[in-house]
């Protein structure tokens, strides 16, 4: 980006202006900033989940009474709170809303690095599914709800 | 002391030794991984039981994994406050892990597996964070290590992947790659010269950040800066190498050319302030933290201008960590209280500049 004020030279600052009850946002190279006066010390950037947080906060799909995650149970209003999220499924649960914020975030939306292949990708993938009912029917047992427990114990066997 | 540092392979601090490329400047060079396997709620979440389950999963995949068959299992969550802060002081768990990030306690099933050339981290925000930590500046080889670990791990273990996402995780920050590479940078030149604010804003231009000794939340204390990739979305894990490395390639030269005006054009200041800092160090009584790092700021720029001789960069390395408060109650056997930890310090550095240095200028 050029500076605003030579448009000659990279800018480096930007300064925030309140001119006549509108605000103006400068852009400045170092020697306009100074000739402007402009105390030129960075600060500490801001911790990275201060990004998550203000565009959780942004994302309206996530104050709507969106379901929590069928999985370990955050509701949309604890990632708009924490800006972490409960579990994997977390992920799927939270799609729409993720795909905005991460752009935000990252400036991309979809991963184009290493990729997890498994040795086995059946039997993998099996497990995984496995896995991941076998916690659900841990938590339905705990929370005593014993019809959605006979439902998954008896998913969990066809799988097996 | 119930945890004998010195049964960890190397005592956990080979990237203390001052081999590599430009350690003088670069201290190290760390790639982490972050990575969580199917079936458990990511560990912030997770209850207990299934963290435990978790860490027995993990343990026994990793007995079928070469790089991790030579190491250690520190079960972090069984030991105690100061051999914790031991631990991070050492670089070698995160505040997070070791229960002393304030409000969040120490998680059941908190654990370190940990050889010379690589670690991991279990049961921190994500389930596993696989890193290596190397000596000087090292970016590549310090990938290639974690590349290659993460590569037989993922092989015993289901990671939850992705196909849009990439590797899942607890903090959408670290989501796709789950790659964090940084290298921990020394650069007193810059801030004496006060190009710093420079430097740090086009850093954060071309995609990078920066944060403290001891990365995210800490301050900036003896010119000492973590530069590190902002986003782990959209951009390889050879991507974000490469241009870590190409910024530091860059601050580096831009920190030598600093040091080479300094000297030019204020030659005789900027030794009196440097020996100063010398003097203080060899003989002072009482040395807060902050104090001594800012003054072993100094003695390491003083080294680097070839001002004081017989000092290698692995006794600069040394003093910084050891001069740490878990380090200091360790080495005297005792819990000590801030006064008497100030005086540890000043002792430990005293004697080890004495036995290395000549300090007759």
């Amino acid at each position: 980006m050029l500076c605003d004020h030579c448009h000659e030279r990279d800018a480096v600052v930007s300064v925030t202006n309140v001119e006549s009850n509108a605000v103006v946002q400068l852009h400045l190279c170092e020697q306009c900033a100074m000739a402007k006066g402009v105390e030129f010390t960075p600060s500490m950037p801001a911790h990275p989940l201060a990004g998550v947080l203000q565009a959780a906060h942004d994302q309206a799909s996530l104050m709507s009474d969106a379901p929590r995650c069928s999985f370990c149970g955050t509701t949309p209003q604890e990632f708009r709170d924490t800006g972490r999220l409960g579990c994997a499924q977390c992920y799927g649960a939270f799609a729409e809303s993720l795909r905005e914020l991460l752009r935000r975030v990252h400036g991309h939306a979809r991963h184009v690095g290493r990729r997890h292949v498994p040795r086995n990708p059946e039997a993998a993938s099996r497990a995984g599914s496995l896995a991941v009912l076998r916690e659900k029917l841990r938590r339905a047992v705990e929370r005593e709800e014993f019809e959605l427990a006979a439902a998954l114990r008896d998913e969990i066997q066809g799988l097996e | 002391m119930s945890f004998d540092l010195s049964l960890l392979p190397d005592g956990g601090s080979a990237w203390l030794d001052g081999s590599g490329e430009q350690p003088g400047i670069v201290l190290s060079s760390r790639v982490r991984l972050a990575r969580n396997v199917i079936g458990y709620a990511f560990p912030p979440r997770a209850r207990d039981g299934e963290r435990l389950r978790l860490l027995s999963q993990v343990n026994d995949a990793a007995k079928q994994v070469p790089m991790l068959s030579s190491g250690v299992l520190v079960r972090v969550d069984e030991l105690g406050e100061v051999d914790r802060q031991l631990l991070h002081e050492r670089h070698l768990v995160s505040k997070e892990l070791a229960g002393l990030e304030r409000p969040h306690v120490l998680r059941s099933g908190a654990a370190l597996w940990l050889t010379d050339q690589v670690s991991v981290m279990i049961n921190e925000e994500d389930h596993l964070r696989l890193q290596a930590l190397r000596s000087g500046f090292a970016v590549e080889s310090a990938f290639a290590a974690v590349d290659q670990l993460d590569r037989q791990l993922g092989n015993e273990l289901p990671y939850s992947f992705h196909d849009e996402f990439g590797f899942l995780t607890a903090c959408p920050t670290n989501v796709g790659t789950g790659m964090r590479a940084s290298v921990l940078i020394h650069l007193p030149g810059l801030v004496l010269t006060k190009e710093i604010g420079k430097v740090l804003a086009s850093l954060q231009q071309m995609g990078l950040t920066y944060r403290g000794l001891y990365g995210e939340g800490s301050e900036v204390v003896g010119n000492f800066f973590q530069v590190s990739n902002q986003t782990t979305l959209g951009r390889t894990e050879e991507e974000l190498c490469e241009l870590l490395t190409r910024v530091t390639k860059f601050v580096v030269e831009k920190e030598e050319e600093a040091r080479r005006v300094l000297v030019r054009d204020a030659g005789y200041i900027i030794e009196d302030k440097l020996w100063r800092a010398f003097g203080t160090l060899r003989y002072a009584r009482s040395l807060s933290f902050d104090e001594a790092m800012n003054y072993l700021s100094g003695v390491r720029l003083a080294a680097g201008l070839h001002l004081i001789p017989g000092l290698s960069v692995y006794t600069l390395n040394k003093l910084l960590i050891f001069s740490q408060a878990a380090h200091l109650a360790a080495r005297e056997g005792r819990q000590l209280t801030e006064s008497e930890s100030d005086v540890a310090r000043s002792k430990y550095i005293r004697g080890v500049l004495a036995a290395e240095v000549r300090g007759d200028g």
